[in-house]
């Protein structure tokens, strides 16, 4: 057995070195990113970038078309998928397959068409373009019907013989049992609106209407040899973000070491 | 009383049903009916059959733009594949620090594309750029990276002598750029899942294969890989599809109007937009979102074909 031990910690090793160096790749970017941010002239660069275009207003922007869209997709999904999983009616198949179908065509392919439908609207240069179309998501609809389907048809027997309504039984006893695939859909849908880039480019062209990430795209034609301040732009539009993804992890570090005091 | 219970169903699935309907499959279809169609900034100007197709065919940028996309999907897929799995197998079981490595690897997965392309752009500058800094301390050659536009065999053969021409010259070393950039910014979500299927496999396979003395290479070859297959599937799947997809990192990191040196990282995704937002060409912009999209089904069709065959559940 004593044999067994050199064998292991040279395994354990091995298995660290390159995990580090794999680690080592995957920050020195960030660290690049930070340490040229502050080179010559240090946290000021960080004030002229942020005043030398409006990034208050993008990030303003930015933060109001998140959350309105995000609040969207949770109640049009968990409507659409509380029907899909739970009731009974004409055509619910058809038109989940109609639903599913959309996932299956990326998003570039139908954006010319939508800009065109967006023009007769008379929405581009809109936040009802920014926001509305991505106010539900076939994907959450999906993961939510999924999760909704394995709440025992008993309950909603027993809840319904209480005199609860099908609204009431949704809000009071079917969301707050799927409370970890809302989070889930919550964090899916807030990460793709804060970091979607193509959509807003196209719809858009007034700078009042700009979100962070066309705002910092065009930051960066416009000051493409000043990397300092490039830079420190790219530092606090990813901030808010990686801060918010570093909070998750210590839940789910957490849940995970909980569940593995229960085993 | 009837007749809302009747017609409940619907009222619950109708703000999703009509974004779907407007949003989604009213400009999925009209890609489609747009492609025959003569569309432009001056608005619906009749129908033309299939000349957009044929145009498509003798457009040369067009074409390119498929080479550039089958180079990088070629490229970033197996990069994708191998490097997660390699970590996703030292990443597996019992591991201090784990869920510390999981999350540094998770990070350019969550930054925006547009972000981390302003600061690779940076990185690989040739003038003051680290990654140069960093070769040329160590005694090499700086390279133009971004801004090259000779294919990477050509760059690596002609000190021998040999000058490869065409596709054979291989992408340019601006597009290996951009491929090495998207394959860092999806090792960390691709390792995730395949930890998440490392961790599905059964501990007793091991022990079993333990017990008839299998070495790391034949445990890997006769366990790991098969009951892996559904996951290397959906890996294999998704990557293509994403990789089909670039746009921001082509945008951001060679921005417009070339689409790199010489059109060398003038990928489809990219050149479909350039005609549909910079010329408003929306009919011929249609047809290459339709060719897009009829190669996504033929490649999604293949791989579920080879995967009946291939994949173990």
């Amino acid at each position: 057995m004593m044999s067994l031990n050199p064998r292991a910690t040279a395994l354990s090793i091995t298995k660290h070195f390159f995990l580090i160096l794999g680690g080592i790749v995957m920050l020195l970017p960030f660290l690049w990113m930070v340490n040229t941010s502050l080179q010559q002239g240090g946290l000021s660069n960080y004030v002229e970038a942020w005043t030398k275009v409006p990034f208050g207003r993008y990030f303003l922007n930015t933060m109001l078309v998140t959350f309105l869209t995000v609040a969207g997709v949770l109640v049009t999904s968990s409507l659409a998928a509380y029907s899909f999983a739970t009731m009974n009616y004409r055509g619910r198949s058809t038109l989940f397959l109609l639903f599913l179908s959309t996932m299956m065509v990326p998003q570039p392919v139908y954006l010319a068409p939508s800009y065109v439908i967006l023009a007769k609207l008379g929405w581009i240069n809109t936040y009802m373009a920014l926001i509305v179309p991505w106010t539900t998501n076939v994907f959450s609809i999906f993961l939510l019907r999924q999760h909704f389907r394995t709440i025992p048809k008993t309950l909603y027997e027993a809840a319904i013989l209480d005199g609860c309504g099908r609204l009431k039984y949704l809000w009071k006893v079917v969301l707050p049992l799927s409370k970890s695939v809302i989070i889930t859909v919550l964090l899916f849908n807030v990460i793709g609106s804060w970091n979607s880039f193509m959509w807003p480019l196209v719809v858009t062209h007034s700078e009042e209407l700009r979100v962070l990430q066309v705002g910092l795209s065009y930051f960066n034609q416009e000051q493409s040899s000043n990397f300092q301040l490039l830079m420190a732009a790219s530092t606090f539009c990813t901030m808010p973000l990686i801060i918010l993804f570093l909070m998750v992890q210590k839940r789910i570090v957490a849940s995970y070491s909980r569940s593995g005091i229960k085993d | 009383m009837k007749i809302r219970s009747k017609l409940g169903p619907y009222f619950y699935i109708l703000p999703a049903l009509l974004i779907v309907l407007i949003f989604r499959t009213l400009p999925i279809l009209s890609s489609f009916t747009a492609s025959f169609t003569d569309y432009d900034i001056g608005g619906f100007h009749g129908f033309v059959g299939f000349s957009n197709y044929a145009r498509m065919l003798s457009d040369a940028r067009f074409w390119q733009s498929v080479l550039n996309t089958l180079f990088f999907v070629l490229g970033v897929v197996p990069a994708g594949i191998i490097i997660p799995l390699f970590l996703a197998i030292l990443l597996r079981g019992e591991l201090k620090g784990k869920s510390f490595y999981r999350t540094i690897y998770f990070l350019p997965v969550v930054t925006s594309a547009v972000a981390i392309s302003v600061v690779w752009a940076w990185l690989y500058n040739p003038e003051a750029g680290p990654v140069n800094q960093i070769i040329t301390a160590f005694g090499g050659e700086p390279l133009l990276w971004l801004r090259e536009p000779r294919g990477i065999f050509e760059m690596m053969l002609s000190p021998m002598g040999i000058h490869p021409k065409g596709i054979l010259a291989g992408p340019s070393l601006a597009l290996v750029s951009l491929m090495i950039v998207s394959v860092w910014k999806s090792t960390g979500y691709n390792t995730v899942l395949f930890l998440a299927g490392l961790e599905n496999i059964p501990t007793t396979y091991y022990e079993a294969a333990k017990l008839d003395g299998a070495g790391v290479w034949g445990t890997f070859r006769h366990i790991t890989w098969p009951l892996l297959s559904p996951t290397t599937y959906y890996v294999l799947i998704m990557s293509t599809i994403i990789s089909f997809k670039t746009f921001a990192l082509v945008y951001v990191m060679t921005p417009p109007p070339g689409g790199g040196p010489l059109g060398t990282t003038n990928v489809i995704v990219f050149y479909l937009f350039q005609k549909a937002f910079d010329r408003f060409d929306i009919g011929y912009a249609s047809a290459i979102s339709v060719f897009l999209f009829l190669i996504l089904l033929t490649l999604t069709i293949i791989q579920r074909k080879v995967a009946g065959r291939r994949v173990h559940y």
